[in-house]
């Protein structure tokens, strides 16, 4: 299990503003009548993304009287799971994935260029306060290995010239572009293709 | 190698693009309703004749799972669950049927729904794929644009509405009971069977939850016939799969092939070789982490479908193929998927929440020669303490892996761990309860 804990200096109040509200209800409508409960995940995600990309406990409180549950049952919920964030992130969330599959691909790599560029332990906000990383287990782009996640965003294919490339970019408030980093297209075989080689010519 | 033809996944490298144009030339929804119109009854027995196996990892009988669900429905709606919670380290199939091929998974949903009966069918999808689910979304929505999906949907008189649930970083919730808890809102830890959930599942009504890539080769198998699919591969082992090999391989890939087909083959042919030469091998994952490892020597003949791996006291997963050569400390790599599982373990049962931990830390410390003799055999014991002893099969998924590792890799092991035990064998210490464990051989 990991362990999790709320941020210490939490804010004082927390409301869904009307376009997360709009949202909100429109994931609720999604579940029978009487199971609002599904809901709390997708509405705990919308409170982290209004929120700068982490859940204070005042939303917690806030999603239970939406969703009329307990607000133990909501707490529960985000603290089990490992994407909801606790305590404040960087507006630039780089999560490097080093399990087994990128490891023996050179992940280690890519989190020394997070500690050169970014902070030198994880979790901890950049010197201009807009990034932090941290490592995360396997986020299932294992043929793309090595490889991190950048908010949504998934860049692959990585060694640490590459990522240190595209960390300065974000330094500098630029979107690097997402996908391969290596220039294949999706998962095929690179400069190795043998099948459905007429659909590619097509 | 596999016919072009016989592919089913022919956008599998987004060639072609992945709307609803563009997947009805690829022969999706062309005339699902007369799939339908041939009747619930005859669209089982033609899974059930394809003997197609579920994808997700056990390879469970798709069809007969389908047969589970209640013949009427009563006053419980039925519901179709689809998981898409691939956490699996080395797996990484369903990313791409979600992104390139979301109308085979969507036209799959709608037969299966109306094959068992359900008017609401929910998808899984882990919260990283967070694009990808955009993109299933887009492909959703434009279905019911087309009247693909809805009242009525693609003129089969069924209604089916398809719903696109996030999870949020919980690899357990990949597993089938933990994956309902998680759909309505609580931690995702796994339940109790029986009952099972195609009697009493999501929200207490019958429930069958099959992988993405299950459903998406279902309109295919009932477009081109069971028998079909049946001809492909061996024996029970039928059809074709999708594999991912990553890890220690020139050109890491995923690609569609037949069951059965040599492992080999799909290193050599497919990823380009291992870097550094066949010779340079040093043991395969087979089927994503939770399988055990199978050495070089093995992986000369071996054929990756579920029984001969099954066989080889190994198993074909989720088919991602993780490809370990001899630059990599083969202790390391399984330490850190030991890390992975003590980070993954839900907290439930305290042989898997406890056991993995000590597993992780036992690992860690033989990875840099730290541990003693007795420790080689303590380790082996922790995972037949977790193995079989907790609620749901990822107890055993996380020991499987180390006890592939003390199966193959024991010698290894035990030359770089020798140092003493801690605990000297003394004789009879009257007031020690637990004089027996001193008497054993290496305590």
């Amino acid at each position: 299990m990991s362990l999790r804990r709320p941020a210490k200096i939490q804010p004082q109040n927390f409301e869904f503003n009307s376009s997360s509200l709009e949202a909100a209800n429109k994931i609720v409508s999604k579940y029978p009548d009487g199971k609002q409960q599904s809901a709390v995940m997708a509405l705990l995600y919308i409170a982290q993304r209004q929120n700068d990309n982490w859940i204070p406990l005042e939303a917690m409180k806030y999603i239970a009287k939406f969703l009329k549950m307990p607000y133990i049952k909501v707490y529960e919920v985000a603290t089990f799971y490992t994407m909801y964030n606790l305590s404040p992130v960087g507006k630039h969330f780089i999560q490097v994935c080093t399990t087994t599959p990128c490891m023996i691909r050179g992940a280690s790599k890519l989190v020394e260029a997070c500690k050169e560029k970014i902070s030198k332990n994880e979790c901890e906000l950049s010197s201009d306060k807009t990034c932090s990383w941290m490592e995360v287990e396997c986020l299932g782009a294992c043929v793309n290995a090595p490889m991190m996640q950048i908010n949504d965003e998934y860049y692959e294919d990585l060694d640490k010239e590459k990522t240190l490339k595209i960390l300065d970019q974000i330094l500098e408030g630029k979107t690097p572009k997402p996908g391969s980093y290596r220039g294949r297209i999706n998962n095929e075989p690179e400069n190795n293709r043998k099948t459905l080689m007429d659909f590619k010519n097509a | 190698m596999l016919k072009d033809q016989d592919r089913i996944f022919k956008n599998l490298y987004n060639d072609m693009g992945s709307d609803v144009s563009a997947s009805q030339k690829r022969g999706d929804w062309v005339n699902t309703k007369e799939i339908t119109d041939k009747g619930r009854e005859w669209i089982i027995n033609e899974i059930k004749e394809s003997q197609l196996r579920g994808r997700g990892g056990a390879g469970f009988p798709t069809g007969l799972k389908w047969s589970f669900a209640p013949k009427e429905v009563g006053s419980r709606p039925h519901y179709l669950v689809i998981n898409g919670d691939e956490s699996e380290p080395g797996t990484c199939k369903d990313r791409d049927i979600l992104r390139f091929e979301p109308h085979k998974l969507i036209e799959g949903c709608l037969i299966a729904s109306y094959a068992v009966q359900a008017h609401v069918c929910y998808i899984y999808i882990r919260g990283e794929y967070f694009v990808d689910g955009q993109k299933l979304q887009a492909a959703i929505d434009e279905a019911y644009e087309k009247k693909l999906l809805g009242k009525n949907a693609a003129g089969t008189g069924w209604d089916l509405d398809i719903y696109i649930h996030y999870g949020a970083g919980a690899y357990i919730c990949g597993e089938e009971t933990a994956l309902l808890e998680s759909i309505e809102g609580k931690k995702g830890q796994p339940r109790l069977k029986p009952p099972f959930p195609a009697l009493i599942g999501l929200y207490g009504c019958p429930t069958i939850i099959n992988n993405v890539e299950t459903i998406a080769v279902v309109p295919t198998i009932l477009r081109r016939g069971g028998k079909w699919f049946a001809s492909l591969g061996r024996e029970k082992n039928t059809g074709t799969k999708i594999f991912c090999i990553s890890g220690n391989v020139n050109t890491p890939c995923n690609v569609e092939e037949e069951m059965n087909i040599p492992l080999k083959e799909l290193i050599e042919v497919h990823a380009g070789g291992v870097i550094g030469g066949w010779d340079n091998l040093q043991a395969v994952i087979p089927g994503g982490s939770s399988m055990p490892l199978i050495p070089k020597e093995k992986c000369e003949t071996l054929t990756m479908d579920f029984d001969s791996l099954m066989a080889e006291k190994s198993g074909l997963g989720t088919a991602g193929i993780v490809v370990i050569n001899k630059d990599q400390d083969i202790i390391k790599c399984m330490a850190r998927i030991a890390r992975f599982y003590k980070h993954e373990s839900c907290g439930q049962c305290t042989p898997c929440r406890e056991g993995s931990g000590w597993m992780w830390r036992m690992l860690e410390r033989m990875a840099k020669g730290d541990a003693t003799k007795d420790e080689v055999d303590m380790l082996g014991d922790v995972t037949n303490q977790i193995a079989g002893h907790t609620i749901c099969a990822f107890g055993e998924g996380s020991s499987w892996p180390v006890q592939g590792l003390l199966r193959h890799f024991k010698k290894e092991i035990e030359m770089r761990n020798n140092l003493d035990p801690i605990v000297q064998k003394k004789n009879n210490i009257p007031y020690l309860v637990d004089q027996h464990l001193l008497d054993k051989k290496n305590a």
